[in-house]
C-alpha cells in the first residue's frame, strides 16, 4: 500500500480523495438522503438500466432531505428560490435540484463505472488476442482499431447516441463503441512486452494452453497500469457524458447533473434588473460536476507522479 | 521521406471509407420512417397514409439494401453532391460553406493564444518546479481540464453578459452578446456594399474599412473563444510542462550548465527548444480539441458556426448534414494527423520516417 500512503501524504491528492469518499458516500447513501417518492430504491444497487425510478425527479410541492416527497405535484414553470421545503430551490417544471443533485451523484458514478469496465474489458479481450497471437488476427485487428481511432471520439459518441435515441443505456453504448479502441492499444503494447519474459516462453514449452498463458501468465502482469489509467479515466467520460445530457440526450426529469444545468439554460439571465435571479439553477449543479472530476483529476495527478519514477526522485 | 508521405497520402482513401462506412452504418440504425420524415415538409404529403409513406421510402431509395444506400451516398460525394440539409435549408455543401467560415474564426483566434500561453506558462512552471508559480498553474490546469465547459461557458456569460453589461461604458456597447455579431452590423454585413473575402466578420471587416464592426465582432468572439480554449490550454500546458522537466533533466543541458553560460542561454536556446518537440503533436489533439469544443461552445453562444448546425442537424435527424460534417471532421483529423507526423521529422532529425 505503498501508493496509497503516497496519495495521502500529497495534500492535492488527499483533497482529491476526500473528495471522492463525499460524493461515493453521497451516491451510496442517496436512497436514504433523498427518499424516492417511487418504490424501486430499497436494495442498494439498484440497477438504473431495468429500474429508472428512483431516478426520475419528484415534482411535488414539498421535497425535503431526508422524507419522501409529498404534496400535489406541481408543475411550475419558472424556478422556485431555496426555501424551507425545497433546500436548493426547484429549476425548471418544478424539479427539485437537491433531489437531482444526491442521485446525480449516483448516476454520475453508474455511468462512470460501467462505460469504463466494459470499455477496458473489450480493450483486454481485443488487446492480448492481437497481441498475443499477433499475425494476421493482430493485423486485422489493429486496422479495425485505427479505423476507429480515426474519429473525433466526442462528436462521434454525440452522433452516435443521438441516432440510438434518448437514454442513459444508449449514451453508455456509445461511449463504448469509442471508447475501447484506446484501451486495446495499450493492452496489446503491454502483452508484446510481456510476451517476450522467460517464464511465458517455459509456459508453452511445458504444454500450456494458450487460454491458460493469456489469463494466467500475460495478462496479470501487463493489466495493473492500465487498470491505474482505466480507472482514472471515469472523471474524464463523465466530463464528456454530463455534456451529452446538457445537449439533451437523457430522457427528461432523470437525474443527472447535466440535464439539471441543460434544463436551467433558459433562465441563466434571470430577470432584466436582476441577472442573478436564478443562480442556483446553475451554481449547485455546475458545482457538483466540477467537484466531481476534479477530484479524478486530482488524484490521476498524483498516480502519475507516482508512477514516473524520475519525477518522484526529483521530488525529494 | 517522400515516399512515406506518399504511401500515407495512398492509403488515406481506404481510411476514409472506413471511416465513412462506420458512419453510415452508425446512421443506418435508423428506422427509414424516421430518416423520411425529413423530406417530408408539407402536411398534404402524409394525406396518402402509410401507403404513400413507402411509395416516399421507395423513392428516396431508404429501403434499398445499406451497401446499394452506401455507394450511391460515395458516389454522390465523388462528385461533390452531399446532399439537401433540411436544417440548413440549403444543400449540405452550401450550408458548409456559409458556416465554416464562422467556425474557422472562432478557432483561429482560440488557437495561437492557446499555444502561446502554454508554451510560456509551460516553460516558467518546468524551470520553477515546485515553487509557487508551478503549483499554481497547476490548481489552475487541473481546474482547467476539470471545469466542463458548458459550465464555463454558461458562467462567463452570466456574469459578462448578465452582470458587467450593465455597467459597461459606451465604447463596449454589444460586446459580450451571444451570436457572432450584433443586429446593425448584420445588416451591413448582409448589404450589398460589403465585400467578402474570407467569410470570417473581423477580416472582412478590416478589408472593407468597418472597424466598428471589426470591434464589435471582436467583442462577440471574447467569451466563447476563451470558452473553447480555457480546457485545450489546459493540457497543452500540461504537455509543455513535463516536456521541459524532461529537457532539463538532459545531459546536454548540465553540459550547458557547466560550460558556464547564463540560465537564459541554457534555457531558450538549449533546452526550450529541444522541449517544444511534443508541442507539435499536441498540436494535433490542440486542432480535434477545438473542433470537438465548438459543438458546446457554439451551442451556448449561439453563434452559427459547424457546432452548432452539428447538434441542431443532429437532434432533428438531418442524417445528410450529419454525415457531410462527420466525413468533413474526421479528413480533417486525418489529414492534421499527417501534418503532424511530417513537422515531426522537420523539427527532429533523430526520428526517420520509414
Amino acid at each position: 500500500m505503498n501508493i496509497l500512503r503516497l496519495l495521502l501524504k500529497n495534500p492535492l491528492s488527499l483533497m482529491g480523495l476526500i473528495l471522492l469518499l463525499t460524493f461515493t458516500f453521497v451516491a451510496v447513501a442517496a436512497p436514504w438522503l433523498a427518499p424516492p417518492l417511487r418504490g424501486g430504491a430499497e436494495s442498494w444497487i439498484a440497477l438504473p438500466i431495468f429500474d429508472v425510478k428512483p431516478f426520475q425527479m419528484p415534482q411535488q410541492e414539498i421535497v425535503k432531505p431526508f422524507e419522501k416527497p409529498r404534496g400535489r405535484d406541481v408543475f411550475e414553470t419558472t424556478p422556485q428560490p431555496p426555501s424551507e421545503n425545497h433546500w436548493l430551490g426547484t429549476t425548471e417544471e418544478y424539479y427539485d435540484i437537491y433531489y437531482g443533485m444526491v442521485w446525480g451523484a449516483r448516476s454520475a458514478f453508474q455511468l462512470g463505472v460501467i462505460i469504463v469496465a466494459i470499455t477496458l474489458l473489450m480493450g483486454v479481450i481485443v488487446g492480448s488476442v492481437a497481441g498475443f497471437f499477433g499475425g494476421w488476427i493482430d493485423e486485422i485487428l489493429m486496422r479495425i482499431v485505427e479505423i476507429f481511432l480515426v474519429f473525433p471520439q466526442l462528436i462521434a459518441i454525440f452522433v452516435l447516441s443521438v441516432i440510438l435515441g434518448r437514454g442513459m443505456d444508449n449514451v453508455m453504448i456509445a461511449f463504448i463503441t469509442f471508447g475501447w479502441t484506446t484501451y486495446a492499444r495499450y493492452i496489446r503494447g503491454e502483452v508484446l512486452r510481456v510476451k517476450e519474459n522467460n517464464y511465458v516462453e517455459a509456459a508453452k514449452a511445458s504444454g500450456a494452453s494458450n487460454f491458460h498463458m493469456i489469463f494466467k501468465h500475460v495478462l496479470p502482469n501487463a493489466i495493473f497500469p492500465i487498470i491505474v489509467v482505466a480507472s482514472l479515466d471515469i472523471g474524464n467520460v463523465v466530463l464528456g457524458a454530463t455534456a451529452l445530457s446538457f445537449l439533451g440526450l437523457i430522457p427528461e426529469g432523470l437525474a443527472d447533473w447535466g440535464q439539471l444545468i441543460g434544463v436551467s439554460r433558459n433562465w441563466l439571465l434571470g430577470t432584466a434588473g436582476n441577472p442573478f435571479e436564478y443562480w442556483y439553477t446553475i451554481f449547485y449543479p455546475g458545482l457538483a460536476i466540477s467537484l466531481f472530476v476534479l477530484s479524478w483529476n486530482l488524484l490521476g495527478d498524483a498516480v502519475r507522479d507516482v508512477f514516473d519514477p524520475r519525477l518522484r526522485a526529483s521530488r525529494r | 521521406m517522400l515516399a512515406y508521405i506518399g504511401r500515407r497520402l495512398m492509403f488515406l482513401p481506404v481510411i476514409l471509407l472506413g471511416a465513412t462506412l462506420i458512419l453510415f452504418l452508425m446512421v443506418q440504425q435508423l428506422d427509414p420512417y424516421q430518416r423520411l420524415a425529413l423530406y417530408i415538409n408539407d402536411p398534404s404529403q402524409l394525406k396518402g397514409g402509410k401507403a404513400q409513406l413507402d411509395r416516399l421510402l421507395d423513392k428516396h431509395g431508404l429501403n434499398d439494401p445499406w451497401f446499394i444506400q452506401y455507394g450511391r451516398w460515395v458516389g454522390k460525394l465523388a462528385g461533390g453532391n452531399l446532399g439537401w440539409s433540411e436544417t440548413a435549408k440549403d444543400t449540405v455543401v452550401e450550408g458548409f460553406k456559409s458556416r465554416f467560415p464562422a467556425t474557422a474564426e472562432l478557432a483561429l483566434f482560440a488557437f495561437l493564444p492557446v499555444i502561446v500561453f502554454a508554451i510560456w506558462l509551460g516553460v516558467l512552471s518546468a524551470v520553477n518546479h515546485n515553487k509557487f508559480i508551478d503549483q499554481l498553474t497547476r490548481m489552475v490546469t487541473i481546474l482547467g481540464y476539470s471545469l466542463p465547459t458548458f459550465v464555463l461557458g454558461l458562467a462567463l456569460l452570466l456574469i459578462f453578459y448578465g452582470l458587467a453589461r450593465q455597467s459597461l461604458p459606451p465604447l463596449f456597447e454589444g460586446w459580450f452578446s451571444p451570436g457572432r455579431m450584433s443586429t446593425w452590423a448584420q445588416h451591413i454585413v448582409n448589404g450589398s456594399d460589403f465585400q467578402r473575402f474570407t467569410g470570417m466578420t473581423t477580416v472582412d471587416a478590416a478589408l472593407n474599412g468597418q472597424w466598428r464592426i471589426v470591434w464589435d465582432a471582436l467583442g462577440h468572439l471574447i467569451l466563447p473563444v476563451i470558452t473553447l480554449s480555457y480546457g485545450s490550454w489546459a493540457s497543452m500546458l500540461r504537455v509543455m510542462r513535463s516536456s521541459m522537466l524532461d529537457t532539463l533533466r538532459q545531459d546536454y543541458v548540465t553540459t550547458a550548465r557547466a560550460k558556464g553560460l547564463s540560465e537564459r542561454v541554457v534555457i531558450n536556446k538549449h533546452a526550450r527548444r529541444n522541449a517544444l518537440i511534443p508541442i507539435a503533436t499536441a498540436t494535433g489533439f490542440l486542432v480535434v480539441g477545438l473542433l470537438t469544443g465548438v459543438v458546446i461552445t457554439e451551442t451556448i453562444f449561439n453563434y452559427p458556426g459547424l457546432g452548432s448546425w452539428l447538434v441542431q442537424a443532429s437532434t432533428q435527424l438531418d442524417v445528410a448534414a450529419v454525415l457531410g460534417l462527420l466525413t468533413f471532421v474526421t479528413a480533417l483529423y486525418i489529414v492534421v494527423n499527417l501534418m503532424v507526423d511530417i513537422v515531426y521529422v522537420l523539427i527532429d532529425p533523430r526520428i526517420r520516417l520509414t
